[in-house]
């Protein structure tokens, strides 16, 4: 695709934000709606400066990113491993899947009780909840690819006494790599939802703690500072996991490519 | 001299369905072999029990140690430039040094960089077979290398094994239902047919001193067809002229 027309199709996911934008400022510009009901843009852009210049907008925006990272880290991690065997080893998924598919049903909310009572008010919670929330679409995606890797490479393995773990460095795991970085987005996004979650419960800051104290003190315009920062925040986690992937995936010869 | 494939009683059988029953067969070193059947006929199985991706019911195998083997798609790893491909069977550093004289040898010198999706059908061919090659091995295994390509890539990569194979002087088993490509490069062709697969026709290629030749080989390529009981189409229609190379 030519770098003009590129840009030209980019700019065209621009064009709904900006009329939603227009309708929002026009809404609150005549009036009919209270500001303790819906703050206006411009509320909502004072409020942001006034965030940046105390250091909180950062002090939270920190908070967040930090429990995300964290979070999604640490189920990345053990997505590939669990994921890795489950998919080699019909023996180790016999095992392990049942249980996996069992918790990957539990709602989100559920396992707040639990962590709370076990894990306290304190960062490990957070980070726990954050790590179950973006941990399943990556498992689930990297069992799928690694048992849609096309047979007939493991057999070119085979043919040269490759097997084990190097059969599964060598082959399978880049092979599967697609589903891998399909899942590691969809768990990122997660992963988002997730820190909400965990941050509407007893957290000093971040974006989730935003949102509540907003809500105590009835201020719209700090609520939706809060979801513009998640909304930016989310949409750029996605577009940097489409950008790795793009780097990861040179090789591949779908329509994408 | 012992074989470079002792075939002894080989019994396979997908369920219910015998493919080979007490089949056996033997390959001189040296010797280039094709299996000519129709499809389904069991010579692809019978090459891949040889390559040890099949286990018999019952029946000895006996190979040299090293083998080479080609299928009909390349099968690259798509993530690994031709370079690489090759090396993946590479083993310790006198494999790897031998990475480039393999892919000099297919005459992918100046593709060894590419990416598989940028190959043609042809050249990735070739890259299998250079890959094939790293190990030097002493039996090269080919089970249709040329039937998913084009004529003249065909023809091309016909013309090039046939080099590979004398160059490096290496058994080869070649599968194929194309009763040209066997005259082209077989010393000995073996026809199956029945089911289960038994040998329905044994025919040794004359001047198999491998000189050049422009023969004539009507009557090889009669007996041929009609073993497969196909008739033997018209002289020039898909039939290149056979000239083995010096």
């Amino acid at each position: 695709m030519p770098k003009q027309l590129g840009r030209r199709e980019a700019a065209l996911g621009l064009a709904l934000p900006l009329v939603l934008l227009a309708a929002w400022w026009y809404a609150t510009a005549l009036g009919g709606i209270k500001v303790y009901q819906l703050a206006s843009p411009g509320d909502v852009v004072r409020e942001l400066g006034v965030l940046w210049s105390n250091g909180e907008l950062a002090k939270n925006l920190i908070a967040s990113v930090g429990r995300v990272a964290f979070g999604f880290a640490v189920a990345l991690l053990l997505a590939i491993g669990i994921g890795t065997s489950v998919g080699l080893s019909p023996r180790v998924e016999r095992i392990i899947d049942p249980t996996l598919q069992a918790l990957r049903a539990i709602p989100s909310r559920a396992w707040v009780p639990l962590l709370l009572l076990w894990l306290g008010i304190g960062e490990t919670a957070k980070i726990v909840l954050i790590a179950i929330g973006a941990f399943f679409p990556i498992y689930v995606n990297l069992v799928a690819g690694i048992r849609g890797v096309d047979r007939k490479l493991v057999e070119v393995a085979e043919i040269f006494g490759i097997r084990g773990f190097a059969l599964a460095r060598r082959v399978v795991i880049p092979a599967a790599l697609p589903s891998l970085l399909v899942g590691a987005r969809v768990g990122l996004t997660q992963a988002w939802l997730f820190l909400v979650a965990a941050e509407l419960l007893g957290a000093t800051r971040g974006l989730g703690f935003l949102l509540t104290e907003g809500q105590q003190i009835s201020r719209t315009d700090e609520i939706l500072t809060a979801i513009v920062l998640l909304a930016i925040c989310g949409k750029l986690s996605e577009s940097g996991m489409r950008a790795i992937e793009k780097r990861l995936l040179y090789w591949t010869d779908g329509i994408g490519a | 001299m012992k074989p470079a494939v002792a075939v002894d009683g080989l019994t396979i059988a997908f369920g219910e369905r015998r493919v080979l029953e007490d089949f056996s067969l033997v390959v001189a070193p040296g010797e280039t072999l094709a299996i000519l059947g129709p499809s389904g006929c069991g010579k692809s199985t019978l090459l891949r029990a040889i390559a040890r991706l099949v286990t018999p019911q019952s029946g000895r195998i006996e190979t040299d140690a090293e083998i080479g083997l080609v299928f009909q798609e390349p099968r690259l790893l798509p993530w690994l430039s031709v370079e690489k491909n090759v090396a993946f069977a590479a083993r310790g550093d006198v494999e790897r040094a031998r990475v480039k004289d393999a892919i000099d040898l297919v005459g992918l010198t100046h593709a060894a960089h590419l990416l598989p999706k940028a190959l043609s059908g042809g050249m990735a061919q070739r890259a299998s077979l250079a890959r094939s090659l790293v190990r030097s091995p002493k039996l090269l295994l080919l089970d249709e290398p040329l039937s998913a390509l084009d004529a003249l890539a065909r023809l091309d990569l016909q013309v090039a094994i046939a080099r590979i194979i004398r160059e490096t002087g290496c058994t080869a088993v070649l599968v194929t239902h194309d009763v040209e490509e066997a005259l082209f490069l077989a010393d000995r062709i073996v026809v199956l047919g029945g089911a289960p697969a038994a040998v329905a026709t044994v025919l040794e290629v004359p001047s198999n001193d491998r000189r050049v030749r422009s023969a004539d080989l009507t009557r090889e390529r009669n007996v041929l067809y009609a073993a497969l009981g196909v008739e033997t189409p018209p002289a020039g229609a898909g039939a290149p002229r056979l000239i083995r190379v010096q």
